[in-house]
C-alpha cells in the first residue's frame, strides 16, 4: 500500500519536473528542476531495494554533475531566453511517440519471452551494498577498471578543455590589454 | 494495489519519452545536455526495476556504468562548449553547421 503511495508520487513529482526542465525557457529553472527530479528519481531507487545506487544518485547527479553544470553555466549567458526549434511538429511527435514504442517493445520482450534467469542472483541475508560489491568486485572488476580510466580520461580532457588561460585574471587587467587580447583572439580565429 | 515490474518500465517510458522531445526541440546546447541527462535517468530506472523484480543485480551494475559514463559525458561536452562560447559568444545549434576544412 505506501510502496503504491510513494510509487504514485514520486513518478508524478519525477515527471512534473523533467517536463519542466524541457518546456521552460529559462536556463536556471531548467536546472533545478532537474536537480529536483535527479533526487525524486533516487527514490523509487530506495523503494526497489537498490539502496547503494540510490545514494550514489544523489551523490554523482544531485552533488557533482548539478554542480559542474552550475559552474558551466557562470560562463555562459543564461538570462537570455532560450529560442527554440522550429521544426515541424508532427515529425518531431511522431519520432518520439516511435522512439518510445521502441523502447517499451525492447524492454518488455524479455517479459512476453518469460525466459529469464537471474545470472547473478541476490545473496540471503546480506545487505543491498555488501551485495554490489561481492558482484562489482568479482564478474564486473575489468568494466570497473575500464570506468576509472575513462574517469581520469575525462578529467584531464575537462582540465585541459575548460582551462585554458586560466592563468590570466580578466578582472585585474587594463583595458588596452584586454583590447589586445581580444585582437590577437581574433587574428587567430580568421 | 501492488506495484509491478510493468509500472516502473512504463514510468521509464515516459521519462525517455519527455528526454527525446526535449532533444528534438532544443536548440541550445546546455538545454540538451540536460535532454540527455533525462534519457539515461529514464533508463536507470527500469534496470534498477528488472534487477528489483528478477532478484538480479546486473540491472544495477549496468546503471552505475551508465551513471559514470553520464559524468565523464558532462566534464568533457562542458569543457568543449566552454570553449566554443568563447570563441563565437553563443551556444546555438543552428550556428554549429558551418564546418569548412
Amino acid at each position: 500500500m505506501f510502496e503504491a503511495i510513494a510509487f504514485y508520487l514520486f513518478a508524478f513529482l519525477t515527471i512534473a519536473m523533467f517536463y519542466i526542465t524541457v518546456t521552460t525557457s529559462q536556463a536556471l529553472y531548467a536546472l533545478s528542476a532537474l536537480a529536483a527530479g535527479m533526487i525524486f528519481i533516487s527514490a523509487f531507487f530506495f523503494i526497489l531495494g537498490a539502496d547503494f545506487l540510490g545514494a550514489v544518485q544523489i551523490i554523482v547527479y544531485s552533488g557533482a554533475v548539478m554542480a559542474l553544470y552550475a559552474f558551466g553555466m557562470m560562463f555562459f549567458d543564461t538570462t537570455r531566453d532560450v529560442k527554440e526549434k522550429q521544426g515541424n511538429k508532427a515529425i518531431i511527435i511522431g519520432l518520439s511517440s516511435l522512439a518510445a514504442l521502441l523502447v517499451v517493445v525492447i524492454v518488455s520482450a524479455p517479459i512476453v519471452g518469460n525466459n529469464v534467469e537471474a545470472f547473478y542472483p541476490m545473496v540471503e541475508g546480506a545487505g543491498n551494498t555488501q551485495e554490489v560489491g561481492m558482484v562489482l568486485f568479482t564478474k564486473y572488476l575489468v568494466p570497473f577498471e575500464v570506468a576509472a580510466v575513462m574517469l581520469l580520461v575525462a578529467m584531464i580532457a575537462g582540465i585541459v578543455l575548460a582551462g585554458k588561460k586560466m592563468d590570466l585574471s580578466l578582472t585585474l587587467m587594463s583595458d588596452s590589454e584586454l583590447m589586445n587580447m581580444k585582437e590577437e583572439d581574433k587574428k587567430v580565429n580568421v | 494495489m501492488e506495484i509491478g515490474l510493468n509500472h516502473y518500465l512504463v514510468l521509464s517510458t515516459i521519462l525517455f519519452a519527455i528526454g527525446l522531445v526535449g532533444v528534438m526541440r532544443r536548440k541550445n546546447l546546455l538545454m540538451l545536455f540536460f535532454a540527455t541527462e533525462i534519457l539515461l535517468n529514464a533508463v536507470n530506472i527500469s534496470f534498477a526495476a528488472i534487477s528489483h523484480y528478477y532478484g538480479d543485480l546486473t540491472g544495477q551494475m549496468f546503471a552505475f556504468f551508465v551513471i559514470a559514463i553520464a559524468a565523464s559525458e558532462v566534464a568533457v561536452g562542458l569543457g568543449l562548449l566552454i570553449v566554443w562560447h568563447k570563441k563565437h559568444n553563443n551556444i546555438d545549434l543552428d550556428n554549429m553547421s558551418s564546418m569548412r576544412g
